[in-house]
């Protein structure tokens, strides 16, 4: 287990590295820094100047490694457009993101689950029916559909809900939620509506299949055999071996829920870190660019660890390691 | 009438005329004809047949666990005086795995992967028997003991990827002897294992039963096993019993030309043959039975009575043979069929 565990950091941090290498490639591809921070008044003293101060004179696998080495503590630099540190902007633009992404996958795999095992149990009743009918729909309309959707229902035609914005945050040290103010908690509601309604929908049409996959399996035949009650075993046996698969898939879409709230932010005008990527991608402004691409690949190699070490606890066959493979 | 009254009085099982069909686009399939057959207290009763006969699907539906599409058509299932076949979903589960219980073929997916043994036999246990969560541990120790587990107190937490093939169908064989049944139905117990084990597994799973005084029907298509094994042996053919009577008998002299023909395909030890015999041809499908004696198309003794209907099952000697060449020898034979 431990062993894996190292294996699984590793392998992870082979993946930063190369995306860190991506992202380090972008400052030499889109744009020159020195022009973009002198501004183009400056003499040719300046700019060899501020080249040598920078260290873009060395070779590029020393400045590689001065990149890895600021990201490493978070450093992405100046923002060109803002002219602010861009940790700085990301840290103001995290709460906001993570609060939307966690409430939506939280929403997306709860009731996703809840639904799927429902329509596994209940395979031909009307009500089955009719979720198995809606999550087609939340699998085939794309995201700003559903989000313009609920805006014109909620927001604008019977004025229940905010269209855009946190609404009031409070702020506790560097993080600020809407969670603690009505208006920040009517705000959340429609945008995470938004984000959660494709994963959701997916989940629970992976549960319902792999429920009724496992529900065809010999043990579950065998415990019927031997007189377990219905609910024991839909919910104690066939659960916890549905629940294996569907740990990868809802794992892989918590990762990519909080990296590509992108379109979701930019609907409801969401002050996170998808709306400072559309900003900055107008602006070809690099640096906050690439850190972004760190953050996403961070998210994923973060949310792909975790869900590598659920699998210890959720299946036994993986805890006693090699010996499984030698077995019978 | 019919195989009844060979068996002690008070079987504690007596399946009567069961019959079962697939309702399918296609029409109704009949997968099982007029199955009657008893098993007394402590008694083994051996069913033999080739793929398809209907043999696992009679153990399945005296348990109740036919799924759907299909349904029981006709006949009666009694447990110990109780009708079972009609109490409804609840009144089976109780008596599954309490009364009855089941081994399947295959250890290696009969055991939830994701649950200790241990755990499993306690939550048999915990269903059918009002004891404490400690009793019932107490008592899948024991029973893992009893099927001969080695280091049972420390194999009970394990999990059952950790035990052996057939090590996994000791722990099976405890599950379903957990709460203590009076019938237990082995469906191919020892198919799936290596053929060394067989005979350790089958050996085990009688001499529990013995000691209990536990019934079993145990299905096969191993007829050496039905041999060492069996008290009794019914043999299927296309969805009926063709054949039933006391092991011996029907090892020895079979009655029916299908037995007759399934014994000639076991090797003898020492004796030289040249070649076993073989039945030609297979069986039919569901949907395509003869008219008559299904067994008529591959049958070397078939006359015209057998393609005009099914004979009825009579009794010639020790056994009972559903076949027109008998018809003769039994003056009983009732309009069975």
């Amino acid at each position: 287990m431990f062993a894996f565990a190292i294996r699984s950091l590793a392998q992870g941090v082979l993946v930063l590295v190369t995306v860190a290498f991506i992202a380090f490639s972008m400052f030499r591809f889109v744009g020159d820094p020195v022009v973009n921070m002198l501004g183009q008044e400056a003499t040719q003293q300046d700019r060899q100047e501020l080249t040598e101060r920078l260290g873009l004179n060395d070779p590029w696998p020393i400045q590689f490694a001065r990149f890895l080495g600021d990201a490493a503590q978070g450093e992405f630099g100046v923002s060109y457009r803002q002219g602010r540190k861009v940790s700085d902007l990301i840290r103001e633009r995290l709460p906001a993101t993570l609060e939307l992404a966690v409430l939506s996958a939280i929403f997306a795999t709860g009731l996703g689950v809840l639904l799927g095992v429902y329509a596994a149990i209940n395979r031909t009743g009307f009500v089955s029916n009719v979720i198995m009918t809606t999550s087609l729909i939340g699998v085939s309309l794309p995201t700003f559909l559903i989000g313009i959707g609920l805006i014109y229902i909620f927001a604008v035609e019977l004025r229940w809900l905010p269209s855009f914005g946190r609404g009031e945050v409070v702020r506790l040290g560097w993080w600020s939620t809407g969670l603690l103010t009505e208006s920040g908690r009517k705000s959340l509601i429609l945008p995470v509506l938004t984000l959660g309604f494709f994963q959701l929908t997916l989940i629970m049409r992976l549960v319902r299949a792999e429920m009724l996959e496992v529900m065809r399996a010999d043990f579950i035949r065998f415990a019927r055999a031997r007189g377990i009650a219905d609910r024991s075993i839909e919910l104690r046996h066939a659960l916890r071996n549905t629940l294996i698969p569907v740990v990868t898939i809802a794992g892989l879409q918590l990762g990519s829920v909080i990296a590509f709230a992108i379109v979701t932010e930019t609907v409801f005008q969401w002050p996170g870190l998808g709306a400072l990527f559309v900003n900055a991608v107008q602006f070809a402004d690099v640096p906050v660019m690439s850190a972004y691409l760190m953050f996403v690949a961070a998210v994923f190699v973060i949310v792909n660890l975790t869900v590598d070490l659920l699998y210890f606890i959720l299946d036994p066959r993986l805890r006693s390691g090699r010996r499984v493979a030698k077995g019978h | 009438m019919m195989a009844a009254d060979e068996t002690a009085m008070d079987p504690v099982l007596s399946v009567r005329n069961l019959s079962l069909e697939f309702v399918t686009r296609r029409g109704v399939l009949r997968a099982l004809n007029e199955i009657s057959f008893d098993i007394a207290r402590g008694e083994v009763l051996g069913v033999v047949g080739e793929s398809g006969a209907g043999k696992s699907l009679t153990g399945t539906a005296i348990i109740g666990l036919i799924d759907k599409p299909g349904r029981l058509s006709g006949g009666e299932i009694w447990l110990k005086g109780q009708r079972i076949d009609n109490i409804g979903h609840d009144g089976l589960r109780k008596i599954r795995g309490r009364r009855i219980g089941m081994i399947f073929q295959d250890p290696l997916t009969s055991l939830n992967p994701l649950f200790r043994v241990g755990d499993q036999i306690a939550e048999t246990i915990l269903t059918h028997m009002p004891v404490s969560k400690a009793e019932a541990r107490a008592r899948a120790l024991a029973l893992l003991t009893e099927v001969g587990i080695p280091a049972p107190e420390n194999r009970i937490d394990a999990y059952p990827h950790e035990f052996s093939g057939g090590m996994r169908q000791r722990v099976v064989i405890a599950l379903a002897l957990a709460a203590e049944p009076d019938l237990i139905i082995a469906d191919e117990p020892t198919t799936a294992l290596d053929v060394s084990v067989q005979a350790q597994i089958i050996t085990l799973l009688k001499r529990l039963c013995r000691t209990r005084g536990t019934s079993v029907m145990l299905i096969t298509h191993d007829m050496g096993v039905i041999a060492e094994t069996a008290d009794r042996v019914a043999v299927m053919y296309a969805g009926r019993i063709v054949e039933i009577g006391p092991v011996a008998d029907v090892i020895r002299h079979p009655k029916h030309p299908y037995a007759s023909g399934l014994m000639g395909a076991i090797p003898a030890l020492g004796a030289k043959v040249q070649r076993l015999t073989q039945i030609s041809g297979a069986m039919p499908r569901l949907n395509a039975i003869p008219p008559g004696c299904a067994f008529r198309p591959r049958c070397m003794q078939a006359i015209g009575k057998c393609a005009e209907a099914v004979p009825p099952l009579v009794r010639v000697g020790a056994t009972s043979a559903r076949c027109w060449l008998h018809e003769e020898q039994d003056e009983r034979s009732a309009a069975h069929g």
